[in-house]
């Protein structure tokens, strides 16, 4: 199908993946600078990544930010699929949802946090992870809302109707039909807000309680002494974790096909 | 629409709608509150003041130094530029990203798998850390900078702390929010419609832009809407890689949360700012309905 | 939905089994100290000797503590508030009393530490570290090598730094500076002092390269900067790596900074954080603070300074400055608000 192929999309995109690896490839090649500044360069070593084994901080951080970041994005997607299947037909009222949806993407993360810390404490909730996973789910929905709608819209509801055709009741079609469909938005969806989740400062440095640090207020905090190659050693962790989780979910959806 | 129906879909928004109405609604209204109070003396809050529009007059009126009364244009000229670096970010992550979802569509399976992971990747380092990496390839001495340098006839280019720096950053930063959505519309796009308007004499580019970029318009508003707005807020990586030298919206926000402590007033920044993106949106959205389904 | 359902299943096993207080929760103190402001090693020392753990978490500033313990969320066994914002505290009645001066290892500290005015009968607070705001720079970058000790090498630049020279991005640093160099008082509420110092530093903007708080080490050892406007400990650790940056105590003032140990009013652990913070206040426990951290400490403890910061004025101040030094105070609401109009001007 060569008219698929426009051109200059192929230069493009290995400019951009150049463009996007750049970065990558140095933090990872400073991990392994002996020196400690981490902006210049003396030989090779594997001290660092030692020495994040030995750092309680920065090991308790990192479990923090997994947890937090697989429930929260566990949470958001899950709600985010059954809100996409609601709005996918219109109904007075649509565009009211579609906006408050939205919601916590337009608001300046700042406020929100504040605020919601305000409030938890007003009502008594307890800050720590709970109350962190809580904040966190909200603000990651219209991350996880809108690839799973896009994908949605593009469904014809012609596979739908074939299947009720065939009698098949309403849950059956969506576990048969519409889902294995949509899978690849709602990958994407569980993607963005995973990835929201993790990087996350603000929201988590209010939230949170005595131990339950995560690593982006880790690091935050840190930046005052500067990044040391122990900082780009657990971030290059973080990447191989998180190369790995998605590796294994696309080999998973491979399976299932 | 039947009765079930109807009862069928609140079921389903339910989770949702009590997530944001708790989670944001009630701690918005309670931000909206304290932008009517004072700040405190120490403290951020002052929650025995009485209520007043002070704080959104200091955003237009303000004293200058010597006591008369100005039309205050520091914030108006913080919010513009904030805007300003957030579109010139939203076009440049266009100009790669739909490229990059294009493309990607049209590859073999697996090879699309392989390349949506490639693109998620970079985005599991910490936003920080990743600014650091480019504060090392920027600075001066850095390997961008030589190159440059090496190509560059009217001498040594300053690469760091300024808007290119920042435009660079941003742009890294938010590209996968552009593709992501974009591909995923791409991806179920009917091609044999392209392939229809192809046989019935319509070029490459006619094809692209009467048949295509309609079906791809809700993945393309989708990523503008999750690069623009963030970028909006924004404080980190122009502080970073800007070198401090200019006041983002995000800055002066924070500001007033930290070392200016007057909660009061970053709550006011904040209402206006969301009553202006409230008008935008919803204004896009009553566009969007207006358009032949 | 069966996928999802895995998932989920997991992540509730994985929050199941967090570890949940395994060791007795009152063997516990939870520490909120500026990062890369305490050595770790010292903390498993005292584990051993008293069988406490302690749970460090970070934070970059005293505005950013005092919005935590605002809200009256986290609950921290020991703090480390500085010096200007402790009198806030108190009134608020934020601080426990913690009565320092009975505490057995007082009769360590140096006579001039003891009833500082911001916490005068000593019972809410102990010294932890100090320091000074001033300027450093790359003798290798300047000519003749000597800097005078003045603002003026900051506000008025020599030709050959401009261009080269990093300014702190805090507010109340720079002002501060730009005060003591025109002779303004510091928590000036004068509308004609502030558009003094605001076209000072609007005139000083274009030749500075950046302004930044972070990774200042790093930025001086790489001699990315000529000039740098920077705390002591963070020039010591820079020389450490490039033996020509040298530290210039401001004769017009420089600015000093004392951090403290203080106990939250709602501390979980009370008692753990008082024996805490007697140990801390040994004479090599502190000694061994200052030689990982490189700032001065209050205690009696100049036999164990490591001798490569002996040799160090940034550390090791010579006694003729100390009539320099000006303690930062807590300006009230008018003043910072001032303070606020320079910086939104200036970076306008």
């Amino acid at each position: 199908m060569n008219i698929r192929r426009f051109p200059l999309t192929r230069e493009v995109s290995l400019f951009v993946l150049v463009y996007l690896y750049l970065p990558v490839f140095v933090l990872i090649g400073y991990s392994f600078n002996a020196n400690r500044t981490a902006t210049v360069w003396t030989h090779a070593s594997l001290d660092w990544y030692v020495r994040i084994l030995n750092n309680p901080s920065i090991r308790a951080a990192t479990w923090n930010s997994l947890v937090l970041a697989v429930s929260a994005a566990t949470a958001a997607t899950v709600i985010a699929l059954l809100a996409a299947l609601a709005t996918r037909r219109a109904f007075p009222g649509r565009n009211a949802s579609e906006t408050l949806l939205r919601l916590p993407l337009i608001l300046p993360e700042i406020v929100v946090a504040v605020a919601t810390l305000i409030l938890f404490v007003a009502v008594g909730i307890e800050l720590g992870l709970g109350a962190m996973i809580l904040a966190h789910t909200v603000f990651c929905i219209p991350f996880a809302y809108l690839p799973i709608r896009a994908r949605l819209e593009g469904i014809s509801g012609s596979y739908e109707e074939a299947a009720q055709d065939l009698y098949a009741n309403r849950f059956r079609t969506f576990r048969r039909v519409t889902l294995p469909l949509l899978w690849p938005g709602v990958l994407a969806g569980f993607t963005l807000a995973f990835v929201t989740s993790l990087d996350d400062f603000l929201t988590s440095f209010f939230l949170s309680g005595p131990g339950t640090t995560t690593l982006p207020v880790y690091i935050f905090s840190a930046i005052r002494a500067g990044i040391t190659p122990e900082i780009n050693a657990i971030s290059t962790v973080m990447l191989v974790i998180s190369i790995l989780l998605v590796s294994l979910s696309f080999a998973l959806t491979r399976l299932r096909r | 629409m039947s009765q079930s129906d109807t009862l069928r879909r609140t079921a389903l928004m339910l989770p949702a709608l009590l997530a944001i109405l708790l989670l944001v609604g009630a701690p918005l209204g309670l931000m909206g509150w304290v932008s009517l109070l004072e700040k405190g003396s120490s403290a951020g809050v002052d929650w025995a003041s009485a209520p007043s529009l002070g704080n959104y007059q200091r955003l237009i009126w303000e004293e200058d130094f010597d006591g008369t009364l100005l039309w205050n244009t520091n914030y108006l000229v913080i919010f513009l530029r904030s805007v300003a670096q957030a579109a010139v970010t939203t076009l440049l992550c266009l100009v790669l990203g739909v490229p990059v979802a294009l493309w990607m569509a049209g590859l073999s399976p697996t090879g699309r798998a392989v390349m949506l992971l490639l693109v998620t990747i970079p985005f599991w380092t910490n936003l920080l850390v990743r600014n650091y990496a480019w504060l090392i390839i920027l600075r001066e001495g850095g390997w961008l900078g030589m190159a440059v340098d090496a190509i560059w006839p009217f001498g040594p280019v300053q690469l760091l702390y300024n808007d290119v720096a920042v435009a660079i950053g941003l742009t890294y930063s938010f590209l996968p929010f552009m593709i992501l959505p974009v591909y995923s519309v791409f991806e179920k796009f009917d091609w044999r419609l392209v392939e229809a308007a192809h046989d019935l004499g319509a070029t490459r580019s006619r094809a692209l832009r009467r048949v295509i970029l309609p079906v791809a318009m809700p993945g393309l508003l989708a990523g503008s809407l999750l690069v623009f707005i963030p970028c909006l807020g924004a404080f980190v990586t122009p502080a970073l890689l800007g070198g401090g030298k200019t006041l983002m919206l995000g800055n002066v926000i924070q500001m007033q949360f930290g070392p200016s402590r007057n909660w009061p007033f970053g709550a006011a920044i904040s209402v206006v700012l969301l009553a202006i993106m409230l008008v935008a949106m919803t204004a896009l959205a009553l566009w969007r309905n207006r358009r032949p389904a | 939905m069966t996928r999802s359902h895995r998932l989920a299943a997991a992540a509730l096993a994985v929050l199941l089994a967090l570890p949940a207080t395994a060791q007795d929760a009152e063997k516990t103190l939870y520490f909120y100290n500026w990062t890369d402001y305490y050595p770790v090693e010292l903390l498993a020392k005292f584990e051993a000797e008293t069988g406490i753990k302690v749970i460090l978490d970070g934070f970059d500033s005293n505005d950013t503590l005092l919005a935590k313990l605002q809200s009256g969320g986290a609950a921290y066994d020991v703090i480390v508030p500085s010096d200007y914002v402790i009198p806030g505290m108190i009134a608020d009645g934020l601080l426990m009393k913690i009565d320092t001066n009975a505490m057995e290892n007082y009769v360590h500290m140096k006579d001039a530490f003891k009833n500082p005015d911001f916490d005068p009968t000593h019972e809410y607070t102990a010294p932890y570290l100090w320091g000074v705001t001033g300027l450093a720079y790359d003798s290798a970058q300047v000519e003749g090598g000597v800097l005078e000790p003045s603002w003026k090498e900051y506000f008025e630049p020599r030709p050959e730094l401009e261009g080269k020279i990093a300014a702190l991005d805090t507010a109340s640093d720079v002002i501060l500076a730009a005060s003591l160099y025109l002779g303004i008082p510091q928590c000036t509420e004068s509308n004609d002092d502030a558009k003094r110092i605001l076209e000072l530093l609007e005139a000083q903007k274009p030749k500075l390269k950046l302004y930044s708080s972070d990774s200042t080490v790093d930025r001086l050892a790489s001699g990315e900067v000529a000039l740098h406007h920077v705390w002591n400990g963070a020039t010591a650790r820079a020389t450490a790596q490039r033996d020509t940056i040298r530290f210039l105590y401001p004769a017009e003032g420089t600015p000093m900074f004392r951090d403290n140990f203080a106990v939250p009013a709602n501390a979980p652990h009370p008692e753990n954080a008082k024996i805490f913070i007697n140990w801390m206040m040994k004479p090599e426990n502190a000694a061994a603070v200052s030689n990982a951290i490189a700032y001065g400490n209050a205690i009696k403890s100049d036999e164990f300074l490591s001798d490569q910061w002996r040799a160090m004025e940034a550390i090791n101040m010579p006694e003729e400055y100390s009539g320099r030094l000006v303690p930062t105070q807590d300006c009230g609401p008018a003043a910072r608000e001032l303070r606020d109009k320079i910086w939104t001007r200036l970076k306008g």
